[in-house]
């Protein structure tokens, strides 16, 4: 229903290029149900609703911020060393992330753990530096930043849902039903294959009914 | 603005002068999160302290405990009660977790039984070995240890001859718990040489293994 709605807003608001950067990250591309980018984050932090959100926005605030610096700097970076200089800028904005996270949220941090260095090596995170922040302005690098991060968001926070309650029987820590009838192996890793598979598919069923 | 070209004099001069931005930016940002880090590492420390005492009034600063064939040292918090002695809480901690070193605070009363503990670090498997944050606490069949005596009971699970139940599926991180809950009380016993029932931890040990 919510991607139905999506549509029609890209149907009426065609003409507004920055809207459409946007929900391109979301919808038309969306890195984990589409363009299958950063699989080792999506299946290792999921097991849990708040864990994927955690991970989804860490990693949105790296995309969109390491989008303006490069889209900024673009035109200052020779060619030939544009993949180590973007990796610095993206190393850099990782390790903000980290230091602030374990400083103000440290119980998230140490869900996370292993897997907040580890955005550095995201494929999202280089994928859209490369492909579009070095050649769009600042604002479309911006709004593509923000799409494809909140896209990513979505797509962990739904696959971490998921697994939650069919796993435990919980979503967001709130009991739905007793943990007694949960299927252990949603919450471990064979679960995250299965349960990735089912959205992929019930995603492609939903965008290809409208598009 | 054209692009720059790709000269070695370009490439040098770009990429040191991003990363000395970047080195500056992050090297900032360490200062300002520095002591937010430090405070939130010692409230979790000095809350686990708090949370598995018996009441108290006054807490003694820790002490470093090394016990014979374990390679880190342990810590001793002694916790007293208008100048009486009434319990302590020991840092301690397994490295026979599912994946890697767990850390617990176990604390006591002045009787050797087990007051409360807390889990400080542990990367065990999500929904099954994390479950040893409440389970251990927990009235329900034999899987609360809160209560029991380090000295008397035996903290081992059913399986291996012991009287706790094990974390269904997650036998190995139950039994480094307890393992941690065992020299936990071999710490504190061997600080308190009056208590009875005092184990020689080598002995323990070799059982574990």
């Amino acid at each position: 229903m919510l991607i139905m709605n999506y549509h029609k807003q890209i149907n009426i608001m065609a003409g507004n290029s920055n809207l459409k950067v946007f929900l391109n990250g979301i919808i038309k591309e969306n890195p984990i149900f589409v363009l299958l980018l950063g699989m080792c984050p999506t299946l290792g932090t999921t097991s849990s609703a708040i864990n994927g959100l955690g991970m989804g926005l860490a990693t949105t605030f790296v995309l969109f911020s390491s989008n303006v610096v490069i889209s900024l700097l673009k035109n200052l970076i020779p060619d030939k060393v544009r993949i180590p200089a973007f990796i610095v800028v993206i190393a850099a904005f990782v390790t903000v992330v980290e230091m602030v996270m374990q400083a103000y949220t440290p119980a998230l941090y140490e869900s996370l753990g292993l897997f907040i260095p580890l955005i550095v090596v995201n494929c999202i995170v280089l994928g859209r530096a490369e492909a579009f922040a070095a050649k769009n302005s600042v604002g479309k690098s911006f709004f593509d930043g923000l799409g494809m991060g909140l896209g990513f968001t979505m797509a962990l926070t739904l696959l971490g849902v998921t697994r939650e309650l069919l796993g435990t029987g919980a979503v967001f820590s709130l009991k739905i039903f007793s943990e007694n009838y949960g299927m252990l192996i949603f919450v471990l890793a064979p679960g995250a294959f299965i349960a990735l598979a089912y959205l992929i598919a019930i995603f492609n069923k939903l965008k290809g009914a409208k598009g | 603005m054209a692009k720059l070209e790709s000269t070695f004099k370009n490439m040098v001069l770009v990429l040191s002068l991003i990363t000395l931005v970047a080195a500056v930016a992050l090297g900032s940002v360490y200062n300002l999160t520095k002591e937010p880090i430090e405070a939130s590492k010692r409230a979790k420390q000095e809350n686990a302290i708090k949370e598995v005492l018996p009441q108290h009034d006054k807490i003694e600063d820790g002490e470093l405990v090394n016990l014979n064939g374990m390679t880190d040292p342990f810590t001793i918090y002694k916790a007293y009660l208008n100048e009486e002695f009434v319990g302590a809480a020991v840092q301690t901690y397994s490295k026979n977790g599912f994946s890697g070193e767990i850390k617990v605070m176990v604390g006591f009363d002045s009787k050797g039984n087990i007051v409360n503990y807390s889990i400080l670090e542990q990367k065990e498997t999500p929904g099954l070995g994390t479950k040893m944050v409440d389970w251990f606490k927990t009235d329900k069949g034999k899987q609360n240890i809160c209560g029991l005596n380090g000295g008397t009971n035996t903290l081992k699970v059913t399986k291996n001859g012991g009287e706790i139940d094990a974390i269904t599926a997650a036998t190995i991180s139950s039994n480094a718990f307890l393992e941690s809950v065992r020299m936990a009380y071999s710490v504190y016993s061997e600080n308190y040489d009056g208590l009875s029932g005092a184990t020689d931890v080598n002995n323990e040990l070799s059982q574990t293994n």
